[in-house]
């Protein structure tokens, strides 16, 4: 039977003041009462908000909920211009139901195994220790955004897809503006097609030469260049930001817990357990979309055909009901099962890939910095408030 | 316990091989699970982690 649910008019997601690691208090509020609430979209869609973790993960798990592009309803204010959008591109396949999603996947999961992933670790430690070098000489203070979280991801998949690390400051700027809802259409427009021009060329390259690399070695499958694009696109996408923003809030959360980051200093071998920890606590992609493609009872709810349901990790990945005492970082925690890579067919392509790359940064971080600490007030921190993908601009660090 | 692996509904996310190395594998080709114990005594909570719900356990 379908009950009574508070409406929410737009989506919270206004940090508490003071706390910038906790999700707006509002959510955690409806979460524990109602896990899945009315939501009217930007777009002026009336759709639904799921904020516990189980039915976040049902939702995920179920084909009768899409994430084809052509449905899609974004929660984040702005995205309101984005209404009415076109089947996504041939390979844009995080948009895409079913066979056609699985058909583009499969080409890539052997690329990105637990195996194949744990096999880069001695590069990453190569470029984590450059960066730190770098960093060190530099003097006793630095950016940690510009002069490590950014650089080390962004070289990583450069090199495993075969980009070329040199023209890393071009597609940093025009990656950039496409996680910023509340960029002016324009620069999101520009952005997409300067990218996708620039990833075009490439594959062309690639097609006249083949590389040893990722989209060297896919362009030997029946993949179109169209569609190659659009793969390099999302990888390049999901690669960059997403890995920096972990490691510089990552950092920022653990210097503000110093308990547990002596937990982790004394302990180095709990760092695992710890990035899982951090996923679940910080969930910096905090807000996905599925739409129903039929009449589906859930929650004790009748979503109907064609409506949306906003997905917000960050609550479900603060939910008592999975991971007790939610709102305290405890690195010794099994945080297993966060939602944080999200959940079903989608779960993310290159959460090993995260993994090995945050392992081996904070390790040698914490190893080459002992009194590693904030060279501002945290209030003084700009916070990514406005982005998809939560995190820092910048991080004011300094050490002896 | 029984395992079953369903490797047409498997993603290769690759979280039961980070939870129970001993137990699963993915294939280097297209990084879908390989069973490497179909009776193991311990697969932690690989089967509760599996994305698109391709692993089976039975007593």
């Amino acid at each position: 039977m379908t009950t009574s649910v508070p409406h929410l008019t737009e989506l919270p997601l206004e940090r508490p003041k003071g706390c910038p690691f906790d999700p707006p208090a509002e959510l955690g509020t409806l979460r524990d009462e109602h896990p899945l609430v009315r939501l009217t979209f930007p777009d002026g869609h009336e759709g639904w908000l799921a904020t516990g973790h189980a039915i976040a993960r049902a939702v995920l798990a179920d084909p009768r909920f899409s994430a084809r592009q052509e449905l899609m309803h974004s929660p984040l204010p702005g995205a309101a211009a984005m209404v009415e959008m076109p089947p996504a591109a041939p390979g844009m396949f995080i948009r895409m139901d079913g066979a056609e999603h699985a058909r583009y996947r499969k080409l890539l999961t052997g690329k990105f195994t637990v195996r194949r992933m744990r096999l880069l670790s001695e590069r990453v430690e190569q470029v984590t220790t450059e960066y730190l070098d770098a960093m060190e000489r530099q003097g006793t203070s630095a950016d940690l955004v510009t002069a490590f979280a950014q650089p080390i991801p962004a070289l990583m998949i450069c090199e495993l897809l075969g980009v070329p690390y040199e023209d890393h400051e071009f597609f940093r700027l025009n990656v950039l503006p496409l996680n910023l809802p509340d960029a002016p259409a324009e620069e999101q427009e520009a952005a997409i097609n300067a990218l996708g021009e620039y990833l075009y060329k490439l594959i062309l390259a690639k097609r006249a030469e083949p590389t040893d690399d990722i989209l060297g070695e896919l362009t030997t499958t029946e993949l179109t260049d169209e569609e190659l694009t659009s793969i390099a696109f999302l990888l390049l996408g999901a690669g960059l930001d997403t890995t920096a923003n972990m490691l510089a809030l990552g950092t920022f959360a653990l210097l503000q817990h110093p308990d547990q980051l002596a937990v982790l200093r004394e302990d180095p071998e709990r760092i695992d357990g710890a990035i899982e920890e951090l996923l679940r606590y910080l969930t910096i992609a905090h807000t996905g979309a599925r739409t129903a493609l039929e009449d589906v009872e859930i929650g004790g709810q009748l979503v109907k055909a064609g409506e949306a349901v906003a997905l917000s990790g960050m609550a479900a990945n603060r939910d008592p009901l999975k991971f007790p005492d939610p709102d305290r970082l405890d690195v010794r925690r099994n945080a297993a099962g966060h939602a944080s890579f999200g959940h079903g067919v989608h779960q993310c392509l290159g959460q090993q890939l995260a993994r090995v790359q945050m392992k081996v940064a904070f390790t040698g971080l914490l190893a080459r910095f002992p009194k590693l600490r904030l060279a501002v007030p945290a209030e003084e921190i700009p916070m990514r408030t406005d982005s998809d993908i939560y995190g820092v601009y910048a991080l004011p660090v300094a050490w002896d | 316990m029984k395992l079953e692996v369903d490797r047409e509904r498997c993603v290769g996310a690759g979280m039961c091989v980070l939870t129970a190395p001993d137990v699963f594998a993915q294939d280097d080709e297209d990084g879908r699970v390989r069973l490497l114990d179909r009776d193991p005594a311990e697969i932690g909570d690989a089967v509760q982690l599996c994305p698109a719900a391709a692993i089976t356990a039975s007593e």
